[in-house]
């Protein structure tokens, strides 16, 4: 026993402490590196898979929608708000003074051709499908849409005008393939 | 009393096990000889009562989970075979249901027990945090459980709850797309839900082993605050206090068979009936009740990050409690001042609960805001002041004994064994 002790001490005192160190951080390291990549993969298969992000474009025939009119799409599981704005609308839309909104931003901004009015019929505040596209629906005070879990209201341009929501209706991206078809996504 | 355990080997098979494995040891010491202080009123069933109400939960869950299907097309009809096919499945649903709605209250009234009588100072800090813990997972448990009927309140609800983490920052919408797993609530959402749903009670059961290891460690509080002293001041855990929550147990039992059975309805909402549609908003959501007091906290504030954050921020200050409140005193009955502003503060509670359930406009928007207001400045304005300038009330008992005998000024209990 004690000639093994003895001996043990001797390489003990030996030992080559740089080759150590360089063993510790290479073997903590690819651990490390290892297990963050593995982690990752796990984690993101919790986002949208393939067949969830294949369904991220849809084409709309706006053809049958007359001046006046609402039509109700889905994207992304997401409702999707297209009006076919009348002179009316369209005037008070780009005659508001930009500089008084909650979340500044021209008509112009928003709308590709402004007889099409395309944006996401989700409230900004918590998610809620506002009121307005059936005929009998409230449309707020801005003659827009109103959202009845919190009480936004947006105008015809669908800003934000007035309650907690902090963003206009998001336009989502989307491009007219014809003069009567567009594409969303 | 543990060396008498060791020494005294027990024979059988109940011993030789024993000697391997000291579960009876440890039955024995922990639910049997456990010296528990003498003077605990009802207040103290609470504990046992959530931990059998746990239980129940995690039997009725189980046997739902059998009949239930986690898919959008398929969940809101398998709820509804559950309901009418399945042998007696009415009133598994009912029970889990109910049972959602008992264990908060009780989960409730043990909170409010420990803020009363001071239980989560010195040396109980950590029982208390570990505390905060499981209501923080019985609340995520809670929520996603109430998405699986997939009615249009469960929808609806998903929606405005997920949407709050879109408050944050830049990260708010991945945040967002990563818990739905897609552009909006829908089949990955529920099916993870449920999932989670199933883990987080199995969670719940190891946060509240901790929370024991750590009640067992000093034991449990008192009515007085004082802390057990001698021998005197305690029984054994069992017949005395088995046989009082047992007592208690039929109460609540009682009172829970009474819901299921007449009113099974009475804490749900009627919308959570109708189908989930994506493309209809209910014309009023509401949360369950027992998010009442929060979802007021959120609605009081009118920008949205910092509802949000104020919102998880009710919650989150609990943790601070022991270094909020460092009065040395525990007992409430004994703390004039802080006594009047503890029922203030459950009132406050119930007024948020109740602004909570109506339309955030006109006068309920600025009621929930002072109540909002009282709520921090409870925690955060009023327990350190009276902690610097609230007196002992003359009445503080010396010990436990000297209490429950009533003698003010008795020392003599004191002077005996000193744990």
């Amino acid at each position: 026993m004690d000639k093994i002790d003895s001996k043990n001490k001797k390489t003990v005192s030996s030992v080559d402490e740089d080759k150590r160190d360089f063993l510790f951080v290479t073997t903590a390291g690819l651990a490390i590196a290892g297990g963050g990549v593995t982690l990752w993969s796990m984690i993101d298969t919790m986002n949208p898979s393939k067949d969830v992000l294949a369904l991220a474009s849809t084409e709309v025939d706006l053809s049958p929608i007359e001046e006046g009119q609402s039509l109700t799409v889905m994207w992304r599981g997401k409702p999707i708000f297209i009006r076919h704005r009348t002179n009316e609308e369209i005037d008070d839309a780009s005659g508001t003074d930009v500089t008084n909104l909650i979340h500044k931003a021209t008509d112009e901004s928003r709308v590709k051709n402004p007889k099409w009015l395309v944006v996401v019929g989700v409230c900004t505040h918590l998610g809620c499908v506002p009121l307005g596209q059936k005929i009998g629906d409230s449309k707020g005070d801005f003659n827009g849409w109103f959202c009845p879990c919190h009480g936004s209201h947006y105008d015809t341009s669908g800003r934000i005008r007035k309650g907690p929501a902090p963003l206009n209706l998001e336009v989502p991206p989307y491009e007219f393939v014809s003069d009567d078809i567009i594409r969303i996504g | 009393m543990k060396n008498n355990n060791e020494n005294q080997e027990q024979k059988g098979v109940t011993g030789w096990i024993d000697k391997r494995l000291p579960i009876f040891t440890f039955m024995n010491h922990n639910l049997r000889d456990y010296p528990t202080p003498k003077n605990l009123n009802y207040f103290w069933n609470f504990g046992s009562l959530a931990g059998i109400t746990l239980v129940i939960m995690i039997i009725t869950g189980i046997l739902l989970a059998m009949q239930y299907t986690a898919n959008t097309d398929l969940a809101f009809e398998s709820v509804e075979r559950i309901m009418r096919d399945v042998n007696n499945g009415w009133l598994l649903r009912y029970i889990h249901m109910n049972g959602a709605s008992m264990f908060f209250i009780i989960v409730f009234i043990h909170i409010f027990r420990g803020l009363y009588y001071g239980s989560y100072k010195y040396p109980r800090e950590i029982l208390w945090m570990l505390g905060v813990v499981i209501l923080l997972l019985m609340m995520a448990t809670a929520f996603m459980g109430y998405v699986l009927p997939w009615g249009q309140m469960s929808f609806w609800g998903a929606t405005v709850i997920t949407n709050l983490f879109s408050a944050f920052p830049i990260i708010g919408d991945y945040i967002v797309t990563f818990l739905w797993g897609g552009f909006s609530v829908d089949n990955p959402t529920l099916s993870r839900f449920f999932v989670l749903h199933y883990l987080l009670p199995f969670a719940i059961v190891g946060v509240v082993a901790l929370h024991l290891v750590a009640l067992h460690q000093f034991g449990s509080n008192n009515p007085t605050g004082v802390d057990v002293k001698s021998e005197n001041d305690t029984i054994p855990f069992h017949p005395y206090y088995t046989v009082k929550d047992y007592f208690g147990l039929g109460v609540f039992l009682i009172v829970f068979a009474g819901l299921v059975f007449f009113a099974p309805n009475f804490l749900g909402h009627p919308d959570n009936y109708i189908p989930a549609n994506p493309l209809q908003t209910p014309a009023h959501i509401v949360p369950e009740w027992y998010f009442l007091p929060f979802y007021a906290i959120l609605r009081a504030v009118p920008d949205k990050l910092l509802g949000v954050l104020l919102m998880f921020a009710a919650v989150l200050v609990l943790f601070f409690l022991p270094w909020l409140d460092k009065h040395k005193v525990r007992s409430a009955n004994f703390r004039p001042f802080y006594k009047q502003f503890y029922w203030l503060f459950a009132i406050d509670c119930i007024i948020l609960g109740w602004v909570g359930a109506m339309p955030a406009e006109g006068i309920y928007v600025l009621i929930a805001r002072i109540a909002t207001a009282y709520y921090f400045s409870f925690f955060l304005i009023i327990m350190p002041l009276l902690s610097k300038f609230e007196k002992v009330s003359d009445h503080l008992p010396s010990s436990i004994s000297s209490a429950v005998l009533s003698k003010k000024f008795d020392n003599s209990t004191k002077e005996s064994y000193v744990k």
